[in-house]
């Protein structure tokens, strides 16, 4: 049996455990953004696009001959994923195609793309499953400093132009009339996705790191409101669930990415429960109550 | 016409029916459509108008739905792009940002929320942000004030997705006079809102048009703010066919022809549902 002090002086386990907590934190904060636009499976879409951003880095390794030979992958798959939300904005913006063909094509290219070129760098797509699904035997001290200084920047941004971003996620067309700069916004929310993509992929795997993004702030809406402690609540629920789901990990043989998610879903159905028998028990208690109060301006609510 | 001061001429040849009211023509232009040309989806929507308003009038838009207003109206606040002509507003291209911090601007209809309900309180504060104000201040006393001024401090903490139209309409409001902006704009702003409010709302109207602030509205019928009104200008299938005193104008109902003439209450709770 593994102490919880060994967790943390073991390298293995310490380094995915300072992931898990920064997928935790900047995951929903891209998240609100996205669910807000109406966007949820953009970061699946990058995700995808990511992969062949592993493949294309691993070709470009085995050209350059770096040791070892994914050591490119995660850069490639940070550049592959940035150009992919980049094109999306743009095709959001330009509004010819209509937006879920688009992400649609970036699904498929992006996993197509990657079983081809890995094949052309020798490797094999086993070579991707680790991308995929994720894994922690993959977890480098590299990768570790990668997701530090990337969660940095989606937190610096992310919150600290909290004002802004939820501005212009909520009414671009008010955004734009008040002054405010939609299209930077937009193309930070953009390259925000990709960032945490990226940073999100080594454990959680390219195919569920939008479930990080999304599932923790629907959770959130089940139990509060406003924009804000939504947002500060999906983190909160992602923090716990990633690490939990961790450490579960460690004494029962299971895949990360996948404990991680599912804790996140079941966090998602308590609160929907919660809800329920919150929304009865006050119904039942206050049946009148006004859904015209304040309805008369200038006059007192009774 | 190449004489020195372009804008007096043009603003002088287009009020046709005598000198407004309120503001004289000396005072600067506020807002400035020149020749504006907007096609949405293929077909055009508006054929070139003009539209000029001056520091201090309270100009109404009136016209049937379908004739351009809300399309003219968001041209000139500059957040659809005009296909032909210019918009200015006070004496810049809408493209520059800093001139809409001045700005204060209710769209159409029922803002599309998002997925995640913001408070009245956070919707009203989104109003303070602008060209250089970036940092959300929810408690800013600015924000109560203007939630007050429109009767819905009491539900400031309320999702605004659980409120009703009327009460919905009243936050777009507040958030656009939270800035306490020199210009108003604003697309039909009593929509789904019961009399007594709209009467408050437009009471609210009066002292700031008095005060200085200058008011562009559209209207789907003058209404409670009929006395107040400098001056109307009607469009039709996307050109301009009166421009003048709203007095002049012997039926400012121009209303959509389906439309029944009935109660005052059912004219303005309809609004919600007109087509796009």
């Amino acid at each position: 049996m593994i102490s919880p002090l060994d967790l943390l002086t073991s390298d293995v386990l310490r380094y995915p455990l300072i992931i898990a907590v920064l997928i935790g934190l900047t995951a929903p904060v891209v998240g609100t953004y996205l669910v807000q636009k109406r966007l949820s499976l953009l970061g699946d879409g990058l995700g995808h696009v990511a992969l062949t951003g592993v493949a294309v880095g691993w070709l470009v390794g085995a050209w350059v001959q770096v040791s070892p030979s994914d050591l490119l992958a995660i850069p490639g798959a940070l550049a592959a994923s940035i150009v992919g939300a980049l094109a999306i904005e743009y095709v959001r913006e330009v509004g010819r195609t209509s937006r879920d063909v688009a992400l649609a094509i970036l699904f498929y290219g992006g996993i197509a793309g990657g079983v081809v070129i890995i094949q052309l760098a020798g490797g094999t797509s086993q070579n991707l499953m680790g991308y995929l699904f994720g894994s922690l035997s993959t977890v480098t001290g590299l990768d570790v400093g990668i997701a530090l200084v990337l969660a940095i920047v989606v937190l610096v941004v992310g919150v600290g132009f909290q004002g802004v971003l939820a501005a212009v996620t909520s009414d671009e067309e008010f955004a734009r009339a008040s002054g405010l700069p939609v299209r930077l916004a937009n193309v930070l929310i953009a390259v925000m996705a990709a960032l945490t993509v990226t940073l999100s992929m080594r454990i959680v795997g390219a195919l569920m790191v939008s479930a990080l993004m999304i599932v923790p702030v629907a959770a959130a809406q089940t139990v509060v409101v406003g924009f804000a402690r939504t947002m500060r609540t999906a983190m909160a629920i992602a923090v716990v669930c990633a690490l939990g789901g961790l450490l579960i990990t460690v004494y029962v043989d299971l895949p990360p990415g996948g404990v991680i998610v599912l804790a996140t879903i079941a966090v998602y159905v308590a609160g929907l429960v919660l809800r329920t028998l919150l929304t009865r028990r006050g119904a039942a208690e206050q049946p009148a109550e006004g859904a015209d109060e304040a309805e008369q301006v200038g006059q007192p609510v009774r | 016409m190449s004489a020195p001061d372009e804008r007096q001429d043009t603003a002088s040849a287009t009020v046709e029916g005598g000198p407004p009211q309120r503001a004289s023509t000396g005072h600067p232009l506020v807002v400035e459509v020149t020749g504006a040309r907007v096609t949405l989806g293929g077909a055009p929507v508006l054929h070139g108008v003009d539209l000029q308003v001056r520091a201090g009038e309270f100009v109404a838009l009136l016209g049937a739905n379908g004739s351009g207003k809300s399309t003219l109206m968001r041209a000139a606040v500059g957040v659809l792009p005009l296909s032909g002509g210019e918009a200015k507003l006070f004496g810049a291209s809408t493209a520059h940002r800093r001139t809409h911090d001045r700005l204060g601007y209710v769209p159409q209809g029922d803002a599309d929320a998002g997925s995640i309900p913001s408070t009245a309180r956070e919707t009203v504060a989104t109003g303070l942000l602008g060209s250089r104000t970036w940092r959300l201040r929810r408690h800013d006393p600015r924000v109560d004030r203007a939630l007050d001024a429109v009767g819905m401090r009491p539900l400031a903490e309320r999702p605004i997705t659980r409120m009703s139209g009327g009460q919905r309409r009243r936050v777009m409001i507040a958030r656009a006079l939270v800035r306490e902006p020199e210009l108003l704009v604003l697309d039909e702003p009593f929509a789904g809102i019961d009399l007594a409010s709209q009467e408050h709302i437009a009471a609210l109207f009066r002292d700031l048009s008095d005060a200085g602030t200058t008011i562009l509205v559209i209207l789907h019928e003058t209404g409670a703010l009929a006395e107040d009104i400098d001056r109307a200008v009607i469009l039709d299938h996307g050109r301009v066919i009166h421009d003048g005193p709203a007095a002049q104008q012997p039926a400012l109902d121009l209303g959509d022809h389906h439309h029944h003439p009935s109660g005052p209450d059912e004219d303005f709770l309809g609004q919600e549902i007109h087509p796009a």
